[in-house]
């Protein structure tokens, strides 16, 4: 059950009064404005109380809301929209959308984790989790885009990679890894969204890019909390507990320099205003790709060697002994 | 230094506390065996050949002809995230240093094995389960760079249950980071090797483990992406014991050969040998 569609109820039940009496206020020669001032009044109080502060496990809660722009949302705002399909060795992976697009006039590929709605859509989708047909899909248009010089522009929205018999007979591990490698290697720009959930390695393969950008209740971490929860304490259930622990959220993660940029969300979350925030969403990788392609391609890969170069070596900054030993 | 006394002078009190275990037990067959005996069989069960987890630096001493400097040797892991559960994570890895005797769940430096110049990093499952934190990732990374900087084949043995929970998004970030490495060694022409040990998971299969040029394994080595308990409870049935083993992969086409631990040695070296007689092309 999503914690934030629980939340909504209490919300959703004052909108519907408010609603009947402006309808009802229309025909009626008895001014109820007073009244519907005093419930709007209520309703955003109630608003403020229940998503002006949320704990990271409510966030988590919130970047897999059924109602959350998905990629697909964010693609269909784009000005053209080519997809292509298919690993050229097995199938066509549905849990990953890939093609050309092109976005502020600029000829990109845009690629994606695509979660399901409902239930339906979620069976064939496979509720986000790619399968190494997935990746291989990535790798091929990533290969393709660095090729042509197109930017690569990309989506995240996964509890973490497919893990399936199948997934696994595949090598799911390779899938990743080289998808790990062609994003190091392409010659071209690459931004990444983190527009819902961010699991661990199976996020990632689509992760490595020039600028990172994150809504403001996303979340993107090592691992989902449940399954941090059970590697670490053999119990799922204490998932609200990783998720404390795990610095999952936007704000710690860009604290930490790990990503660089936060769009923020209106009160209650991104679906409450979903064309605000996927214009919004757009337009930061709009300007992103613009100062991106004053680099040149070897200053581009050069730029993103050092920068994961660095990230988690700052504990050795407080060292003496750095490098060859002994 | 001679690897003995090398060995001797890297083992503190630990070691020694930890080598009084005079007996083991195999984990496979229960045969009961002296310790001795089992390092002297390169820790092979001498009654049903399985091959049981090695410390980083016996399997050092088994490959490596004479010196071994050491690499990222100084650097300690740090607290990110603050983490505490049970107990604080500084705290934890205190256990792990005593238990282990190692600073961090990898050991690299260069050495040479048969006369061929290299740059060998071993993880270690006894330090938390051989995962991927800040400092394996940092010393894999120095490593990766060292052999492109000389311009020698690069051999890395894993061990590990993936990326460390406990440094959470760092520890992702070090797939990306070993990953980058791996990339500017290889465009080098320079060679890379894996050779995957029991268990070889998660964030560590999922980078530099699947992008060598060569994969080895040891027999009956569990490898995969997701583990084992994770694919039962999502698919809610039992899986065959043959699953993600070694032998398993190699079927399937993700490895190029398992390898027992007594030929290890051999096969790595034939395979220097053919990667040292091709001129290399820069990409």
């Amino acid at each position: 059950m999503n914690l934030i569609v629980e939340r909504e109820k209490g919300l959703l039940e004052v909108e519907r009064r408010i609603s009947g009496l402006r309808s009802a206020n229309a025909n009626q020669p008895v001014d109820m404005s007073p009244e519907i001032a005093a419930l709007q009044k209520k309703y955003e109080e109630l608003q403020r109380e229940l998503f002006g502060s949320l704990t990271p496990w409510q966030k988590v809660h919130m970047a897999r809301h059924p109602d959350r722009p998905t990629t697909l949302d964010y693609i269909a705002q784009l000005d053209r929209f080519d997809e292509l399909h298919g690993d050229r060795m097995f199938r066509d992976d549905p849990a990953v959308v890939a093609g050309f697009a092109l976005l502020g006039g600029r000829a990109v590929m845009v690629m994606g984790q695509q979660r399901g709605r409902d239930t339906k859509e979620n069976l064939r989708r496979n509720f986000g989790m790619v399968t190494p047909e997935g990746y291989r899909k990535v790798q091929r248009l990533a290969k393709t885009a660095s090729r042509l010089g197109l930017p690569i522009v990309t989506f995240i929205d996964t509890k973490g990679a497919d893990p399936g018999i199948s997934s696994e007979e595949h090598a799911q591990s390779e899938a990743i890894a080289m998808c790990l490698y062609e994003f190091t290697e392409a010659r071209v720009p690459i931004v990444a969204t983190i527009v819902g959930e961010g699991g661990s390695g199976g996020a990632l393969a689509l992760g490595i890019a020039d600028r990172v950008i994150m809504l403001e209740n996303s979340v993107y971490s090592v691992a989902s909390p449940e399954g941090c929860a059970a590697i670490l304490w053999g119990d799922s259930a204490k998932a609200e507990e990783a998720a404390e622990r795990l610095k999952l959220t936007a704000a710690d993660l860009q604290r930490f320099g790990i990503i660089d940029e936060i769009v923020p969300e209106p009160l209650g979350g991104a679906h409450r205003d979903p064309a605000r925030v996927v214009a919004e969403v757009l337009g930061s990788i709009g300007s992103s790709l613009q100062q991106l392609s004053e680099s040149s391609p070897d200053a581009l890969r050069e730029a993103r060697y050092q920068k994961y170069r660095r990230i988690g070596a700052w504990q050795t900054e407080r060292l003496e002994t750095v490098g060859p030993g002994r | 230094m001679a690897i003995p006394d090398w060995l001797r002078s890297r083992r503190g009190k630990n070691a020694e506390t930890r080598d009084a275990a005079v007996w083991s037990k195999c984990p496979m067959c229960g045969e009961v065996l002296y310790r001795r005996d089992l390092a002297a069989n390169l820790f092979v069960c001498t009654k049903c050949g399985h091959h049981f987890r090695m410390m980083a630096y016996d399997r050092i001493s088994m490959l490596i002809d004479g010196d071994f400097t050491e690499i990222g040797a100084g650097i300690r892991p740090g607290d990110p995230l603050g983490w505490v559960d049970k107990k604080t994570y500084p705290v934890k890895l205190a256990g792990d240093q005593e238990k282990s005797g190692l600073t961090e769940g990898i050991v690299c430096g260069v050495g040479s094995i048969d006369g061929f110049e290299v740059a060998l990093g071993v993880m270690d499952f006894h330090f938390r389960g051989g995962t991927m934190g800040t400092v394996v990732g940092e010393r894999l990374t120095l490593l990766l760079e060292e052999a492109r900087k000389r311009s020698i084949p690069c051999i890395i043995f894993t061990a590990s249950g993936g990326a460390r929970m406990e440094e959470g998004m760092f520890a992702l970030m070090q797939m990306a980071k070993t990953t980058a490495a791996v990339s500017r060694l290889k465009d080098d022409g320079n060679f890379f090797v894996t050779v995957l040990t029991d268990p070889t998971t998660g964030g560590v299969s999922a980078s530099f483990a699947f992008e060598s040029d060569i994969i080895v394994a040891e027999p009956k080595a569990m490898i995969g992406f997701a583990g084992r308990r994770v694919i039962e409870q999502t698919i809610r049935q039992k899986l065959p014991d043959q699953f993600q083993t070694a032998e398993f992969l190699l079927e399937k086409g993700h490895i190029d050969m398992v390898v027992d631990r007594h030929e290890l040695k051999a096969a790595l070296v034939r395979l220097l040998q053919y990667a040292a007689a091709g001129k290399r092309v820069r990409a």
